[in-house]
């Protein structure tokens, strides 16, 4: 039978009454934990904001009909050049057309498809932003702003107007920022833009689209997808490009292939983005939780320092306790509890700790031109953290206090009784 | 009469390399209600034979037995309960908990026998206090009394668990003569009003003259 009340008193008097070491290894515990709470909800605040940046604004598979050369060339189709080599110059591009193939029927097909979670359409083009004589070179996508506002986070890069604006202008555009300065423009104003073959259309400016990306801002802006066909003089099912997001982006590669083949287009999916993507990550981890371990074990080794300082002190103790009845398991618990007891408060306390820097780094200004939307550092407040610090907090205490423990579990009464 | 306490061949040696024989044969019993002392010079064995007496030292051969049960050879934690439940060990030098007050220091060993609720511990531990006419130190810390006073500290802790058997390693020895005296005293009426058996180890002639029997040690071999 094993008498807690007794041992938690025991365990109690003796933190109180060494209230410094208590004290002081409490912080250890509480500075460990809050640097690991700081630490991860920071690194893994950056890593969401750099997976925003760049994979949110890539779709999961992308649409398209690329143009290429045939692979099958004419000459295969004789058998008495089946045994040569043949060499053929200057292979031209198969004639082939921009516009998806039965654009609206995929795109029902692909609404009813449950690893999707939506597909978007899109009508790229070329054209020209006139101001006077001067003629800048641009894309012009046309987009079905509501759905696409769903898919990506576009509204994120739209520093001035909304996406509401453009939905409800016919012939709004969303102007890129780099033009918008160039041309001096702002909301209201009106812009003229012509298609490659010379066709002229005025605009209205009704929002400024900054992706912080400066080759992109200096040629990209997006209008309705009716608005860009109308330019194009093209038919409501003239779509160039299908942007799909997975509900699983692991699927991605897989799905790929699937629509490439079932569909008769190309298909690009973003794992090679990913992949690249997930080194940095991975790194990022790494050292965040490299760094919080080294703090732990740091911390651990000051446990470890005063509970065996603690044994020490208390070696009478220990042989009195034993000598009236308390087993060596019961005084190794009597130094586990107080162990428990500093990693609960210290852990309890570095998470408060953690979380109170947490917000002040929240809270930090951070400005960059990469991302409009940010103002603050971005932080995680991820509670599997908070649970992970805790259990680090108890493992590593444990761990500190456990050889100490046993030392004390070990010890000869009679060694001690006789010493004296 | 029955025995409390028995042994049967005991023998102790220190050190691997070269060994030194403490105890030999030592081959014992203490009858129920008996006040044994036990004499003999300094280094003769006293201390380390009470120290296997009281189920603490397990490195030792022969047979010890408890109320004609066996002791030798039991796990640690089951001669922990023995400990706690049967016997009462009073120290030398007044070992107690420094930093728990007098009557916590009183209530640990009922506190792990855990067979009374703590209030009832807490009236038994006021009462032998009382008895031992240190009642009024009860709230005291440990650590803040005389020699005397944790002297007797110790014999209240020893008695809490009403154990069979009380075992003194010189208990008296650092007490001036009017303490040791009412020490002496205390013991000899649990033994007449309880019928508690005691084994005491003492260097006082005339204290051992006056315990029922007493048992000499001489180069750690018992001597007639
Ligand atoms: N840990 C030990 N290692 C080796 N020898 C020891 C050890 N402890 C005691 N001894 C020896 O054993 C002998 C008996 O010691 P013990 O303490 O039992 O004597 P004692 O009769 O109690 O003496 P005293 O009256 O001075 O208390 C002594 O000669 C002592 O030197
Ligand atoms: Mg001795």
């Amino acid at each position: 039978m094993r008498s807690w009340k007794v041992i938690l008193e025991i365990a109690r008097t003796h933190l109180f009454t060494k209230l410094k070491s208590t004290v002081t290894a409490s912080i250890g515990v509480t500075f460990g934990i809050a640097a690991y709470i700081t630490l991860v909800s920071f690194m893994t605040g950056l890593n969401s904001m750099l997976d925003d940046l760049i994979l949110n604004q890539v779709p999961h598979i992308h649409l398209y009909n690329e143009i290429k050369p045939s692979e099958n060339q004419p000459i295969s189709l004789y058998n008495e050049f089946e045994d040569a080599i043949p060499i053929i110059h200057s292979i031209k591009p198969r004639q082939n057309q921009r516009k998806i193939h039965n654009a609206l029927p995929i795109l029902n097909d692909l609404e009813k498809n449950k690893n999707v979670k939506g597909a978007s359409p899109q009508l790229q083009a070329q054209i020209f932003y006139l101001s006077g004589t001067i003629e800048l070179g641009g894309n012009l996508t046309g987009v079905d702003i509501m759905k696409e506002s769903k898919l990506s986070n576009i509204q994120d890069y739209i520093t001035q107007g909304s996406i509401l604006d453009l939905k409800n202008t016919q012939n709004g555009i969303l102007l890129g920022s780099g033009i918008a300065e160039k041309m001096s423009l702002s909301i209201g104003r009106k812009i003229m833009v012509s298609t490659a073959q010379g066709d002229r259309f005025q605009l209205k400016v009704v929002g400024i689209y900054q992706s912080g990306i400066a080759e992109i801002d200096n040629i990209q802006s997006f209008a309705n997808l009716k608005t860009v066909q109308r330019i194009l003089g093209e038919a409501e099912n003239y779509i160039t490009d299908i942007n799909i997001k997975l509900n699983d982006i692991t699927q991605a590669p897989a799905l790929a292939k699937v629509l490439e083949r079932k569909y008769n287009v190309s298909a690009k999916d973003i794992n090679e983005i990913n992949a690249q993507f997930e080194t940095g990550t991975n790194v990022r981890n790494l050292i965040t939780y490299a760094v919080s371990i080294t703090l732990l074990i740091v911390a651990g080794f000051g446990i470890y320092n005063i509970q065996n300082m603690l044994i020490y002190e208390k070696m009478n103790d220990i042989a009195i306790l034993k000598a009236i009845g308390f087993s060596g398991i019961d005084v190794q618990f009597i130094f586990l509890s107080q162990a428990a007891f500093i990693g609960i408060s210290g852990g309890i306390l570095g998470l408060i700790l953690g979380l109170g820097l947490t917000n002040f780094i929240d809270n930090v200004p951070f400005e960059t031109e990469a991302l409009p939307t940010i103002t603050t550092y971005p932080v995680n407040y991820n509670p599997a953290n908070y649970i992970i610090g805790f259990f680090f907090a108890l493992l590593s205490t444990f761990i500190a206090a456990y050889f100490p423990s046993k030392k004390a579990k070990n010890i000869d009464p009679v060694q001690i009784i006789r010493g004296n | 009469m029955s025995l409390i306490l028995e042994t049967k061949n005991i023998n102790k040696y220190f050190g691997k390399a070269k060994p030194f024989h403490v105890l030999k044969d030592i081959s014992m019993g203490i009858k129920q209600g008996e006040f044994a002392s036990i004499m003999g010079k300094s280094g003769s064995g006293k201390s380390t034979l009470l120290y296997i007496l009281s189920t603490m030292d397990t490195d030792y051969t022969g047979e010890l037995f408890l109320q004609d049960e066996l002791v030798t050879g039991k796990s640690q934690p089951e001669l922990s309960h023995i400990r706690n439940e049967k016997i009462g060990f009073i120290f030398q030098f007044h070992y107690l908990l420094p930093e728990f007050s007098v009557l916590e220091n009183v209530m640990l060993p009922a506190k792990k026998l855990g067979l009374k609720t703590p209030e009832e511990i807490r009236e038994e531990a006021m009462d032998l206090l009382k008895k031992l006419n240190i009642g009024h130190l009860d709230s005291q810390k440990a650590s803040k009394i005389s020699g005397g006073e944790k002297q007797r500290v110790a014999v209240a802790r020893a008695l809490i668990n009403e154990p069979i058997l009380l075992i003194g390693d010189e208990p008296t020895g650092n007490l001036d003569s009017y303490n040791s005296e009412n020490l002496f005293q205390i013991l000899k009426t649990l033994k007449d009003d309880k019928g508690l058996s005691l084994l005491m180890v003492t260097h006082d002639e005339d204290l051992a003259k006056r315990t029922d029997r007493t048992i000499y040690l001489e180069d750690g071999r018992i001597i007639d």
